[in-house]
């Protein structure tokens, strides 16, 4: 019953390439208007253990989905108050956010280790089973949060690139002055795209805890909150080759789990390191054109236009 | 000094406020807060032995800390010292694992080289790549963070695990000659003298020497600086190398100075608090190794909320980002 390795490894890395895509746009939208957010691997991990939690409690993955996507609202906009509000460095208050969610997340899910819940429905809709490579195996059957990943991808592209407001996120991005200056107020906009970022880096946490893993421990996310940052930087601060980019992500992971599952003697290592490896690479290969696509005033802070 | 007077009630006032925060959220998860810090001050300042443990953590935040307060003197952004820090421990114990039989006098000055370079060099790859203009060093140390441990995954579940217990990944005892010697019967080890010598140096060569004007200079107005012929390029490389080989020592007496062996868990993030201190300390020696001592003693906090409250190691780490965010929301220009 050995499922072909390019089919796993096509499912796996849609599977692993998930939380990767919703955590990557999220902070794609949060960079796009000019703020780093380092704090991704607390919402992702808040995002996890609450709504294992609250799934765990209430018996209803529908309802630790909504736990989580509100509970990342709540750390980003904490996050939001640090750096917009207060004008706080963006770099310590995000891995101030981080090590907040390392120890909510220990403390929210303390009590749920070892609980076993029913998880997010999977299914397949109806043309992709009758093909028959997809039939022999349940690879196929995704939950919710798979199917919709691609289309969250697109209408977040959309709306960055194809609204006033979209516009307007990225005028704060490039220069707040100017778009402050243009009538739109960037300490609105960045509280938007932190309380929409905020929720789909739940969104992912919750993947992983309801879907994937179907279980909480601590520190479950394991630096995917870091590789969707690096992910953010490899994509060009773009959502639709953000998706091309957590399927690659994603891949890496599967590939990992595959050779592992197969009694691989390649060490899983050095698959683990080509996340970070390669966005330094691209980088370096953009570094030579001397053309970066970040949003001019990432990092900086805003101090009004006087 | 009404100045220095005022430094100490607001401080007070932060301690205050967000030790509030944490024992409500300690009271919403059904524990006694009160009990919580009373134990912790038992157990951490009331007690030789507790009080020798605060020492121990303080070590690698210490050395951690100045590894991120160097290069921003110049204006540079190390978020990298995890990183820096495993290749550092890394390195010695590959000193330690490849000369068995050697004596202490040479083990453990080779050992203390090979941490330090094995930091530096790690931290170098970032310098290179900024001084050439290619990437910004805060993009490059964060990412690299994520790879050296890794590297020493790589070494610790393959070629250098143990075979006498092969359950557990981690490298062989280190050989006698390659521990760092420890003090009066405690875990306090001889990292400590190097992380205060760390800080004394940092001190020294920022503040009276020709070296620590240039780099002040560069962290002014790199382009004045460099106009005025100080070779900018290569005290980005320097400062970024040695603040990551002091990173490399922090790694390299967790190793060689606790755990005698080399482990994939080496760190609770000792480099990102190292950051922390370094940014709150405003690169200030005295202040990181105040700032250090607190961290340490709300680590240890940890420990009591285990043991005697029954919560995961980890919740300590609201109490640590309470207090950061009381400072990062006071501290609006």
């Amino acid at each position: 019953m050995t499922t072909p390795l390019l089919v796993a490894l096509l499912a796996g890395a849609i599977v692993s390439g998930t939380p990767l895509l919703y955590a990557t746009l999220g902070e794609t939208l949060v960079e796009r208007a000019g703020i780093v957010n380092l704090g991704l691997e607390g919402v992702l991990l808040v995002g996890a253990s609450v709504g294992f939690a609250v799934t765990a409690a209430s018996g209803s993955a529908w309802l630790g989905l909504g736990g989580a996507a509100l509970a990342g609202v709540v750390v980003n906009l904490l996050f939001g108050w640090l750096v917009v509000a207060r004008k706080a460095n963006q770099l310590a208050s995000g891995l101030t956010m981080m090590f907040f969610g390392f120890g909510a997340s220990a403390l929210i899910g303390a009590r749920y280790v070892g609980a076993v819940i029913g998880g997010l429905p999977k299914w397949r809709p109806s043309w992709l089973a009758d093909l028959a490579w997809v039939k022999a195996t349940t690879l196929f059957d995704y939950d919710v949060l798979v199917w919709l990943a691609v289309p969250v991808a697109l209408a977040v592209w959309w709306t960055l690139f194809r609204t006033r407001w979209g516009l307007g996120v990225r005028a704060v991005g490039e220069n707040p002055a100017a778009a402050y200056a243009s009538g739109r107020d960037p300490a609105v906009l960045q509280y938007q795209v932190l309380a929409l970022g905020g929720l789909l880096g739940g969104l992912a946490g919750a993947e992983l805890s309801l879907s994937i893993a179907m279980a909480w421990s601590e520190y479950m996310t394991a630096g995917r909150g870091f590789i969707a940052i690096a992910l953010v930087i490899f994509s060009k601060w773009n959502p639709l080759r953000a998706i091309a980019g957590a399927l690659l992500f994603g891949g890496a992971e599967a590939l990992e789990l595959q050779l592992e599952a197969r009694g691989s003697l390649i060490s899983p290592f050095l698959l683990q390191m080509s996340p970070y490896l390669l966005t330094i690479l691209v980088l370096l290969a953009w570094g030579g054109a001397r053309r970066l696509a970040a949003p001019a005033s990432l990092g900086r802070t805003f101090y009004g236009s006087s | 000094m009404p100045e220095r007077a005022q430094a100490v009630a607001r401080f007070g006032a932060v301690s205050v406020l967000a030790l509030a925060v944490f024992a409500a959220v300690l009271l919403a998860a059904g524990k006694n807060p009160l009990q919580a810090y009373a134990d912790t001050f038992r157990h951490a300042l009331a007690s030789a032995y507790g009080f020798s443990e605060l020492l121990v953590r303080m070590t690698p935040l210490l050395l951690a800390a100045v590894a991120v307060a160097l290069p921003s003197r110049l204006g540079l952004i190390n978020v990298g010292g995890e990183g820096q820090l495993y290749m550092g421990a890394f390195a010695a114990a590959a000193a330690a694992l490849c000369l068995p039989g050697a004596p202490a006098w040479i083990l453990l000055p080779f050992a203390l080289l090979m941490g330090f370079l094995g930091g530096a060099l790690w931290a170098a790859i970032p310098g290179l790549l900024r001084a050439a203009g290619l990437v910004n060093e805060t993009v490059t140390t964060l990412l690299l963070n994520y790879v050296a441990p890794l590297i020493v995954g790589y070494f610790v579940f393959g070629p250098w695990r143990t075979a006498e217990n092969s359950a557990y990944p981690q490298t062989a005892p280190f050989p006698q000659a390659a521990l760092l010697p420890t003090f009066f019967g405690t875990r306090v080890h001889a990292g400590l003298l190097i992380a205060l010598a760390a800080l004394a140096v940092y001190w020294l060569v920022m503040e009276k020497t020709r070296w620590g004007l240039d780099m002040r200079a560069i962290g002014g107005n790199a382009e004045a600086a460099q106009r005025l012929g100080i070779p900018v390029r290569w005290w980005i490389v320097a400062a970024l190398a040695i603040g990551g080989g002091f990173a490399g020592l922090a790694g390299m007496g967790e190793a060689m100075g606790i755990a005698g062996r080399l482990r994939q868990s080496l760190s609770p993030g000792y480099g990102f608090t190292g950051f922390l201190i370094a940014w709150l300390a405003g690169g200030r020696p005295l202040v990181i190794l105040f700032m250090a001592f607190l961290f340490a003693i709300i680590t240890s906090a940890g420990d009591t909320l285990q043991i005697s409250q029954g919560l995961p190691y980890a919740v300590v780490n609201i109490l640590l980002a309470t207090i950061l965010f009381v400072v990062l929301a006071r501290r609006a220009r």
